[in-house]
């Protein structure tokens, strides 16, 4: 370990990883420090990502690969079951393994890394600009100073607070999560389930993620909302003695997903903010790894570049090149998301029925909102933007 | 009886530590920074909590209590 650093990631998420890892191929030195014992564990997460997600940071390797995903079930509250069929379109993941993949290509570029490091502070310079963090490690205090900090902390992040952005996130757009992965549950092992309506998951959706073997990650997120009548652990209760009072339990985690658009602002004066941390999850699907890795990959080469220039104001820039690459894109699909949350039970059964008169050769994503969404024009205009239709 | 103080009087929010997952769902929505969150190891800041009930109604799995008793230290 070096005295300084040219950056500091805190949080050896995804975001983290390839932040990590773009600033340190361009050459400048790096640190990564994870509060956990280990990088990628517990896992907090369903796992599903598309192909083209992770294929622009890492080649497909049957390692961390559980699941090969190729159709789509959407489930209405009256059992409509809508499928739709893509061709090899993503994977459920085995992220304790991939995480500790993507570190590892971190560390392959040249990044330190060092885990049980907690950091609960920043250091700033004279003109308040942050200059370092403070952490724990093995129960000791420490500091290490640094020209850049990108925060990756997840959904529970606090070092952008410190540096004065506000990052917490309204309580309704936080999707309380629980989910289980349990083992002989039957379903196809190519095919996402999502399951809606007020029993399962209202403001939110249910979901069940196949990971091989006839093992499935099975899980809900709920908004704070709902949350403050009925817990997302009460709803997954119900679920499972209903349809596998059962099943072998082998995980249960609670996480939360945070689903709005991304923070005004994700970067000040020597810091970035990257991943969870700067609200950077697609608020319709909730997927947050493969954006994730882009706002961590984008953020780590402006870091290096604003150093390597010695022009440290350069990395006020990533705000802007963010929200050209995905940022925008998030806002559309957040005003999609709002014009589905509430919907009722009645309506999610009659969009059921019409997509059934639609046959599955010509069943597409984008049809699947513009029929949910066909009395609504001004959202139909946005789905034009963003699904292929 | 001596209450725990919360930076609007009494404490009323409790996290049964022995129950909780560490997920960091409530951090996330506390608009006062006011809970610690370690590996495993989870606590609010009393001083700077205003009892707002927000990480109670987040917390996934029910850890998070409400008590407009308050919280004896
Ligand atoms: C139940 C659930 C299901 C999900 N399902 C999916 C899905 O199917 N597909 C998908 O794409 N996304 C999913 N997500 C979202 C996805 O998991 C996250 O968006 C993704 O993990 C974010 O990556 P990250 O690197 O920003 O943060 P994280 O992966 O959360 O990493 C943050 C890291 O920072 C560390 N850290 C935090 N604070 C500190 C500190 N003070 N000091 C040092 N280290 C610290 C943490 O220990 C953690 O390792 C799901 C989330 C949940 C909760
Ligand atoms: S009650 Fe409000 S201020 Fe107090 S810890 Fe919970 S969210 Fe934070
Ligand atoms: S939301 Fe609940 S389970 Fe998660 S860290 Fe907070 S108290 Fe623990």
């Amino acid at each position: 370990m070096q005295k300084e650093y040219d950056v500091i990631v805190v949080g050896a998420g995804p975001a983290g990883s390839m932040a990590a890892r773009f600033a340190a191929e361009k050459g400048v030195s790096v640190l990564m420090l994870e509060k956990d014992r280990d990088v990628g564990y517990p896992v907090r997460c369903g796992e599903a990502i598309s192909k083209a997600g992770v294929e622009e940071f890492i080649q497909s390797d049957d390692k961390w690969i559980a699941a090969r995903i190729s159709k789509f079930s959407f489930n209405a509250p009256d059992g409509s079951e809508v499928i739709i069929e893509f061709g090899e379109a993503g994977y459920v993941l085995e992220r304790r393994i991939f995480d500790y993949e993507l570190a590892r290509t971190a560390a392959d570029a040249g990044a330190d890394i060092l885990t049980r490091a907690y950091v609960n502070g920043l250091l700033f310079d004279d003109d308040g600009k942050v200059s370092g963090v403070k952490y724990e490690y093995h129960g000791e205090q420490k500091e290490i100073k640094c020209k850049v900090v990108i925060a990756a902390d997840g959904v529970e992040s606090r070092v952008g607070r410190w540096a004065g952005l506000k990052t917490h996130i309204d309580f309704r757009d936080m999707e309380s999560a629980v989910q289980i992965t349990a083992a002989n549950i039957p379903v196809d092992q190519n095919t996402l389930y999502f399951f809606f309506g007020k029993n399962v998951a209202p403001n939110g959706y249910f979901w069940i993620f196949p990971k091989g073997h006839n093992k499935a990650n099975i899980g809900l997120g709920i908004s704070g909302i709902i949350g403050k009548k009925k817990s997302a652990q009460s709803f997954l209760d119900d679920f499972m003695n209903k349809h596998y009072p059962n099943a072998p339990i082998l995980t249960k985690i609670a996480g939360g997903v945070p689903c709005s658009i991304t923070l005004d602002k994700i970067s000040a004066p020597g810091i970035m903010l990257v991943g969870d941390a700067a609200r950077q999850v697609n608020p319709l699907s909730g997927g947050g790894i493969a954006s994730g890795m882009i706002g961590g990959s984008i953020a780590g080469r402006i870091a290096a570049e604003a150093i390597l220039m010695n022009k440290l104001d350069h990395i006020l820039t990533y705000d802007k090149a963010w929200s050209d690459r995905l940022g925008k894109r998030h806002e559309i699909f957040n005003r999609i998301k709002e014009g589905i949350y509430n919907f009722s039970d009645e309506k999610f059964n009659s969009i059921a029925h019409s997509l059934l008169k639609i046959p599955i050769e010509k069943r597409t994503l984008g049809r699947v909102f513009s029929v949910a969404l066909w009395n609504n024009p001004s959202l139909l205009l946005d789905i034009a933007k963003v699904f292929v239709i | 009886m001596e209450y725990r103080q919360a930076k609007t009087g009494k404490l009323m929010i409790e996290i049964l530590p022995d129950r909780c997952d560490f997920c960091g769902c409530c951090v996330g929505v506390c608009p006062e920074d006011a809970i610690e969150l370690k590996e495993a190891e989870i606590f609010i800041i009393d001083p700077r909590c205003t009892n707002c009930a927000k990480c109670v109604w987040s917390c996934p799995i029910e850890v998070i209590k409400f008590n407009k008793n308050g919280i004896p230290k």
